[in-house]
């Protein structure tokens, strides 16, 4: 099938580009980039005028919860989800039932992907045995069927020796490192230690919990010449801490969700379970310092961590609510919100969704040129909606931005050449 | 369109019949006590009561009820303020004169009765109002009145009284 | 003035003209308990409901008498006997009392917010009768009540409250509704129970005792919460008294005609003396009568109508 996407206005970062020009998708890759195509004998003329043409954006973090927890989402609802929030690519975590630390759960995503999936999933295996933080688990296998990445995403793994080797292993296999940053001893709490927590008697979790596993795996990774990518970052002090690291030429790398440079502690106050995250929604301050670190370049990614849940596990007491944002529906027009506010322009903010993603897994994807695949999004930094989270093609409406009037949205999504997703008012 | 139904002098005349006429009908002051029901019924029942110790030449036992907690509409209003009752002596035994600015469907009474009832055990309950407009929903008739006007119901009647009002007077007013 | 919450979740957000005419309803309800007849015929026919998730004896007997007094009919529920130990969710339990359309639910819980959620779900006024560590309203409302009548005003009082502060809903509700008179308030703990940033609230922090007792009209004493990991910030029960427990000689350095005041219950010897909690400073018992005053005084002007 052949594609013509014309008039858009192309932001590609890798390769610098910020032009109007004309696109032409054969197959599952790009055929031709120039300007004043002709759409003869194209299955499909899109016309882009007014809107902007990028590539498929990657989210490293998102919980697509198969195998184990199908009601709250399932690979083929979350990658749904992803489409319609612009993600040509999802890392999906480990944490599901079985946990993926094996061959045979990876293989069974990779089919169910194969088989239900709308975008290309990408398994992020655990680093330790049902993430029990015990035994490492078998890497080398996972990534033979298809696994780019390590976490234990959920929790830290608290054996520094143990992470110690898992980082030497994974070099083996070129997997990325990623790293979820918490000192469990000193988070037993549900919300960030500050002036929100002082008001509302809920116990708390202070900052120091996320920065000293930060300043931890940062140093073990850099004992071992391992680059390694702190994730859901959210405090000032890590910003800091990622930032010197980088200054003394350490190869690490970070990424923030939404999230953390939308809402502060406030919004736990009332108790509202949808504001209940992990890492939790901190000081106005931190916020400054996130954004700030968006701006300057410290923190090269901006993710999801999609973590979808049913009704129930939020309407409960907020001690025993789950934690988590169904987030791949708002990610793009929350981001764009940072190019608004003047702190990044279009191609930065993209270079954070597309290319250094990329990188940091290793894919060739995240750009367009000639002959790379065909996964490309065509969204409006302008159009105006309303959040509205009964529209989720998510199973997880838990989301504390519903209500919430927002500025950009996807319209069409294109994977290895496919249309997988366009927005019913589009065309 | 208003009608003065007692002016100044005529309001100070009732007070003075009324404290003469409690004191006849119970042939004297022993075991009397005066009871005025907030708001003006407390006025009313200090200018009463002043008048009856002077003549009895002895300070006669007076208190304060608020009847918010005794009401039969309570379930059907924003929680009305409650106010301080003030009752300094014992009830039991006592002949009590209820002072209220106007009667009208009975129900202030009825309710104020029933709270001096959880008081303890008076001899005898009376009732002294200075204004009966009538329209009873409930079996219950003054002791002492101190003018007696059948009202339409769609006329106001509306005691003013020095010490909260700033004059003494009694106004009948139709909302048209 | 009109009274317009629905619920009674926490003091921090009334006004101070609000809780002073709690404080003024109060006092027209307390000669109710002191007379022979203790009973009106205010709530008759409203049924309230208390819900208590945590154990407690002397509010739920408070907040019961209150009800019963008010002629108001009450139903109880308790954690053990209840279902919820068959597993029935808070929202499930709301949804169902709902059903059996009661006017008032007390509810005592121990999670902050629990009240509020059953407020999302439930038509009828929910009364926090303490939600974890974050407030327990209608204790902090007698707490000024007595001291409002001990010392005529609540303005210019300088008052200490000593104890688990970090894991205390007293201590909050107190700070909370003292801060909106004109009051100088100090808190004392040891370094590990005070919350970070308590200054923030407006109040003095100290972590010594006896500076903390020093020239006040009031001082507070809160119990150890064992129940809510209290003891694992301290060594011991036994350090912790012999550097915070108040005795005479504490009491000496305040003012001649303090007040020492005690949420209840009381651990004898681990916070209070023996001759403290039982002389003549001390008004814990006149807190116990004022409660039921207030409860009552809370009851009513939540249960009113629509009108």
């Amino acid at each position: 099938m052949t594609i013509l996407i014309r008039n858009g206005r192309l932001v590609d970062p890798r390769n610098e580009r910020d032009e109007r020009v004309d696109i032409l998708i054969k197959g599952d890759s790009i055929e031709k980039i120039d300007k004043n195509l002709s759409g003869a004998g194209a299955d499909r003329v899109i016309d882009a005028e007014g809107l902007v043409v990028a590539p498929g954006l990657i989210d490293v973090h998102t919980h697509l919860r198969e195998p184990g927890f199908e009601w709250k989402e399932t690979i083929r609802t979350g990658t749904m989800a992803a489409a319609r929030g612009g993600f040509t690519s999802v890392v999906c975590m480990a944490n599901t039932d079985p946990v993926n630390d094996n061959k045979a759960v990876t293989e069974y995503i990779m089919e169910k992907t194969r088989t239900e999936g709308v975008v290309r999933v990408f398994p992020c295996g655990a680093v330790t045995k049902g993430l029990k933080g015990e035994d490492l688990s078998e890497m080398g296998e996972m990534h033979a069927s298809g696994a780019i990445a390590i976490s234990d995403d959920g929790k830290s793994v608290a054996n520094a020796q143990l992470f110690l080797k898992a980082m030497e292993y994974a070099r083996l296999f070129n997997l990325a490192i990623i790293c979820h940053c918490e000192e469990e001893t000193l988070s037993h709490g549900f919300v960030h230690e500050g002036h929100a927590s002082l008001l509302s008697g809920l116990d708390a979790v202070p900052s120091l919990a996320e920065e000293i596993i930060a300043r931890r795996d940062i140093a073990l990774a850099e004992y071992v010449s391992s680059p390694v990518h702190i994730t859901h970052i959210s405090t000032a002090g890590t910003v800091r801490i990622i930032r010197e690291e980088k200054t003394r030429g350490v190869s690490v790398t970070a990424d923030t969700c939404p999230h953390y440079f939308t809402l502060t502690e406030e919004a736990t106050l009332t108790y509202d379970t949808r504001a209940k995250v992990n890492p939790p929604l901190r000081s106005a301050a931190d916020v400054a310092a996130i954004k700030e670190g968006l701006k300057d370049g410290t923190i090269d990614i901006i993710a999801t961590d999609h973590a979808p849940h049913d009704a129930i596990s939020k309407d409960v007491e907020f001690n025993l609510a789950s934690s988590g944002i169904s987030g791949l529906e708002t990610a793009l027009a929350l981001s764009l919100g940072l190019v608004e506010e003047g702190l990044l322009d279009l191609k930065g903010l993209l270079r954070k969704m597309t290319d250094n993603p990329a990188r940091l897994l290793h894919l060739p994807l995240g750009h367009v040129a000639l002959g790379a695949p065909a996964d490309l999004i065509v969204f409006s930094d302008r159009a105006e909606w309303t959040v509205d989270k009964a529209a989720f093609l998510s199973k997880g409406k838990n989301t504390p931005f519903d209500g919430r009037e927002v500025r950009g949205k996807n319209l069409m999504t294109i994977v290895a050449g496919r249309i997988v997703y366009t927005d019913p008012e589009f065309r | 369109m208003e009608r003065v139904l007692l002016d100044e002098k005529a309001l100070e005349r009732s007070i003075i019949r009324i404290a003469h006429e409690i004191l006849e009908k119970n042939q004297g002051s022993k075991n009397l006590s005066l009871i005025g029901i907030r708001t003006r019924g407390i006025f009313l029942a200090k200018r009463i009561c002043e008048k009856i110790s002077r003549i009895e030449n002895r300070e006669m036992p007076i208190g304060i009820l608020d009847i918010t907690m005794y009401r039969d509409d309570i379930a059907t209003l924003k929680a009305p303020e409650v106010k301080k009752t003030d009752i300094p002596f014992t009830v039991n035994g006592m002949t009590i004169v209820l002072v209220d600015d106007v009667l009208h469907t009975g129900r202030t009474t009825r309710a104020a009765i029933d709270a001096i009832m959880d008081l303890g055990r008076p001899a005898r309950i009376q009732l002294a109002v200075l204004v009966d407009r009538g329209s009873r929903e409930l079996p219950i008739q003054p002791d002492y009145t101190g003018v007696f006007y059948t009202a339409a119901p769609e006329e106001e009647i509306s005691v003013k009284l020095r010490e909260i009002d700033g004059k003494d007077e009694v106004v009948l007013s139709t909302s048209l | 003035m009109n009274w317009i919450h629905k619920d009674l979740l926490g003091v921090r957000e009334l006004s101070r003209e609000e809780i002073l005419f709690l404080l003024d309803t109060a006092d027209s309800f307390r000669d109710i308990s002191r007379r022979d007849i203790k009973k009106v015929p205010t709530l008759r026919g409203k049924t309230i409901i208390t819900l208590f998730y945590e154990p407690s004896t002397r509010t739920r007997v408070s907040f019961e008498i209150a009800a019963k007094r008010l002629s108001a009919d009450t139903i109880n529920i308790s954690t053990s006997s209840s279902s919820v130990v068959k597993g029935e969710t808070l929202s499930d339990m709301g949804r169902n009392l709902q059903s059996m359309r009661p006017d008032v639910i007390v509810i005592r819980h121990n999670m902050p917010g629990a009240p509020h959620l059953l407020s999302k779900i439930l038509d009828c006024s929910i009364i926090n009768a303490g939600d974890g560590a974050h407030e327990h309203p209608t204790q902090a409302l007698l707490d000024l009540f007595t001291m409002r009548e001990k010392k005529e005003t609540l303005d210019g009082l300088k008052i200490a409250i000593i104890g688990d502060i970090a894991h205390s809903r007293v201590a909050r509700s107190n700070i909370f509704a003292l801060k909106k008179f004109d009051t100088e308030i100090t808190c004392c703990a040891p370094p590990t129970m005070l919350p970070p940033g308590l200054w923030e609230l407006g109040v003095t922090v100290t972590d010594r005792l006896d500076e903390a007792v020093a020239d006040k009209d009031v001082i507070m004493m809160l119990r150890i919460q064992k129940e809510r990991g209290g003891t694992s910030y301290i060594p011991s029960v036994r350090e912790y008294s012999s550097l915070y427990c108040l005795s005479e000689e504490h009491v000496a350095k305040a003012r001649k005609d303090v007040i020492i005041m005690h949420p209840g219950p009381m651990n004898r010897g681990i916070e209070i003396s023996d001759r403290v909690a039982d002389g003549a400073y001390s008004v814990i018992l006149d807190q116990v009568e004022n409660g039921v005053a207030i409860r009552m005084a809370v009851l009513y002007l939540l249960s009113g109508g629509e009108s």
